[in-house]
């Protein structure tokens, strides 16, 4: 009969290498998913011991003790205690530590020991600390601990070999009798209590021979240099938006062109009628418009993974603490709204670094104001339609003016909006203090890069599967349905939904100078920013391919005022014109509430900014 | 305010670390976290505190500065280093 599945727990404080632990114990074989009701993403790997036992692990979020102050903290806790609701109690607890930084570990073991599991304490990064003339009398310290104690190189081919060697040996024992649990939050004076017994436990097993790492000193005296430092997060983050933009440009439409290519072969094999027209319009066009952002997707996630593995990430929130706490940012919300420009669902998911609720709620609700990648074509469309090519003041170009007013204007707003929600909605909650551990630099490892890339790809790829694919076929349904009577001349999308919705909206948008064809393109423009560029080309009938995207232009230019495209522009620095990027609001903060709040708040912004811009340009004679 | 008639608080030689400038290094002397007008509660403070090294006896360092108001501060204590900001370094005295 075959043994049941084991089911083993990580538990360790940030930066202890559990994850690089984790992965080296499981290499692909992970699933990444949200405890239920949380946005606490659960982390669960499977892998065989050398005896052939089947094992479950799961990476559980770090934390320096089991009081559980934010809401990863509570699920550690409770997974351990075995109270999270639909999980299995785990068989055996690894509690990890890094070898070069024992007494926070040692404390939290002390504390995972009165919950009566049975624990085994894991030495991670045992070679780094061996490199610093490190030593600890493992088998003194198992004794005084009364648990097992293994080293463990995770990053090393075969690190784990002891690990994997105790697995087996304690799930061949008879299983002990189980233990009570006796914890209960510590109180000031056991916590403090119970670091002085890590300390001299510690001092009694381990010889440290103080030996700070010289490479981190020398690193941080650039990097955390009050000056220096800022220039080269500056440098940072100019190399990342190269790439984001350049580097993911050819493979962008290399991706969009097979779409294209994919759409035209169906176009050319089906016969014309509605499963053509609902497998290229809506199926391929549409998912495809998304998929496309894959490429930037994977580079910012790499240029992430890799700054959070090197350990930069902490000196970048560390940086920029005071800097964005004026609009009552949290340092760590930096990343994600810089994410946020490429596009705000990787920078929404990126807010997961952001312990405290109340900040990393802010940072998800401003996160969409960041001009992103979408709002690009958009922008580029009406600017060179409208806009001027001179020069202002004989050596500024006056449309790559507008476009950094575009950006600047979401910035500005991003950063008020963020103010007002510290100043009225989330005041009663504490803000949280700025505690950071900053951690040795390490080497990335490129294994672990990869396997992080891969799952956050296919979390990506999972959702325009499912959520994009369905909105789409809802957007291509109201374009198409219904049908246009035989024998009519004008588009058919003059007969669908879409503009019975667009004529019917109109008299909201007048005052701020849309006419319905503006309306019916914003619909489309839900699924994507950039389908409204397709769109008002399919409004204003003109035949698809690459003409049409250079022409619609000078057909825009003829139609509109400058009052209605400087208002359009306006609209499209706050609209909420993203369906996918409501939906990760919606998973991220596990409400629907918020996701409403979300974009209320960015329609009435786009509403007011439009108004106010088309009826100032009408003003000043541009209507 | 209150604690001026905490005779720990002010020995002479004793100053909160969040007074401290960079290249300061000393030992804690104790915790309080009442002087730190932090938003955190006392214990909580003094919890998280603990959590992250900052006992009594232990070593500190400051190592860098923020640039504004040169908060937060970069903190070396024993082996790790911790960023924390100047109001909630109020609570570590020491000397």
């Amino acid at each position: 009969m075959e043994a049941p599945l084991l089911h083993l727990a990580l538990v360790g404080t940030p930066n202890s290498g559990k994850t690089s632990l984790f992965n080296a114990l499981t290499g692909s074989r992970q699933k990444v998913a949200n405890y239920p009701g949380v946005t606490v993403e659960r982390k669960e790997g499977f892998f065989v011991t050398p005896q052939g036992r089947q094992v479950s692990v799961v990476d559980l979020p770090g934390t320096y003790s089991l009081r559980g102050r934010s809401p990863d903290e509570e699920i550690t806790r409770d997974f351990v205690l075995g109270k999270a609701s639909g999980e299995t109690m785990p068989d055996l607890v690894l509690c990890v530590a890094d070898s070069t930084n024992l007494r926070l570990t040692i404390r939290l073991l002390l504390e995972l020991k009165r919950t009566g599991r049975p624990l085994v304490l894991v030495l991670n990064m045992f070679d780094i600390a061996t490199r610093r003339g490190i030593t600890v009398d493992v088998a003194r310290l198992a004794q005084e601990l009364g648990v097992p104690v293994v080293t463990s190189i995770a990053v090393r081919k075969g690190g784990t070999a002891d690990l994997l060697k105790l697995t087996d040996e304690i799930s061949a024992q008879v299983p002990p009798q189980p233990q009570e649990n006796t914890w209960r939050a510590l109180s000031v004076s056991e916590l403090r209590a119970t670091q002085r017994e890590a300390d001299r436990i510690i001092a009694d097993n381990v010889s440290l021979p103080s030996r700070p790492d010289t490479w981190t000193a020398r690193i941080d005296s650039v990097v955390l240099h009050p000056v220096g430092g800022l220039i080269v997060l500056a440098l940072i983050l100019f190399v990342m938006f190269q790439a984001v933009f350049a580097w993911a440009k050819p493979l962008m439409e290399m991706l969009s062109g097979g779409f294209d290519a994919l759409g035209a072969f169906v176009h050319a094999t089906l016969p014309g009628g509605l499963l053509q027209s609902f497998l290229q319009n809506g199926v391929i066009s549409g998912v495809g418009s998304v998929i496309v952002f894959l490429p930037q997707i994977i580079i910012i996630f790499l240029f992430i993974l890799l700054l959070e593995d090197f350990g930069y990430m902490a000196r970048a929130a560390f940086l920029m603490d005071r800097i964005m706490g004026g609009a009552g940012l949290h340092g760590r919300a930096f990343i994600p709204l810089l994410s946020s420009f490429a596009c705000a669902i990787p920078g929404i998911m990126a807010t997961r670094v952001i312990d405290n609720k109340r900040d990393r709620l802010t940072t998800i609700l401003i996160a969409p104001l960041m001009t992103c990648s979408a709002r690009i074509p958009v922008y580029t469309l009406i600017i060179s339609a409208f806009i001027p090519d001179t020069e202002v003041w004989g050596f500024i170009n006056l449309q790559g003016l507008v476009m950094f007013g575009l950006y600047a204007a979401g910035i500005v707003s991003a950063l008020g909006v963020s103010f007002l929600i510290k100043f009225f909605m989330l005041r009663d909650y504490a803000p949280a203090p700025f505690m950071l551990e900053l951690p040795d630099y390490k080497m990335p490892r490129p294994k672990s890069i990869a396997i992080g890339i891969y799952t956050r790809a296919k979390m990506f790829l999972q959702r325009a599967g499912t959520t994009i694919f369905s909105m789409m076929v809802l957007i291509w349904f109201l374009a198409s349905f219904p049908q246009p009577p035989a024998g009519s001349t004008e588009p058919a999308i003059d007969f669908s939904l879409a503009a019975m919705i667009g004529k019917w909206l109109e008299p909201l948008l007048a005052p701020v100078g849309f006419n319905w064809q503006i309306a019916v393109a914003l619909i489309p423009g839900m699924a994507a920013r950039e389908v409204a560029v397709a769109a008002l080309g399919t409004v204003y009938a003109i035949e698809g391919g690459k003409e049409a995207a250079e022409a619609i232009g000078q057909v825009l230019a003829t139609k509109w005022s400058l009052a209605t495209a400087l208002s359009l522009l306006a609209w499209y620095i706050f609209a909420p014109q993203c369906a996918s990027t409501l939906a990760v609001i919606k998973r991220e903060t596990g409400s629907w509430t918020w996701m409403a709040a979300t974009f209320t708040y960015m329609l009435v912004l786009a509403y007011l900014a439009s108004l106010a811009t088309y009826n100032i340009a009408v003003a000043l004679g541009a209507g | 305010m209150t604690d001026d008639n905490n005779p720990r608080s002010q020995t002479p030689a004793s100053l909160p670390l969040g007074l401290a400038r960079r290249g300061f290094s000393g030992t804690i002397q104790h915790l309080s976290a009442g002087q730190a007008g932090s938003a955190l509660s006392d214990i909580e403070l003094e919890s998280r505190l603990i959590e992250l090294g900052f006992v009594e006896g232990a070593r500190v360092e400051i190592l860098h500065e923020g640039i504004v108001g040169r908060d937060p501060i970069a903190v070396r204590v024993d082996n790790i280093t911790v960023a924390v900001r100047r109001r909630e370094a109020m609570a570590i005295i020491v000397a």
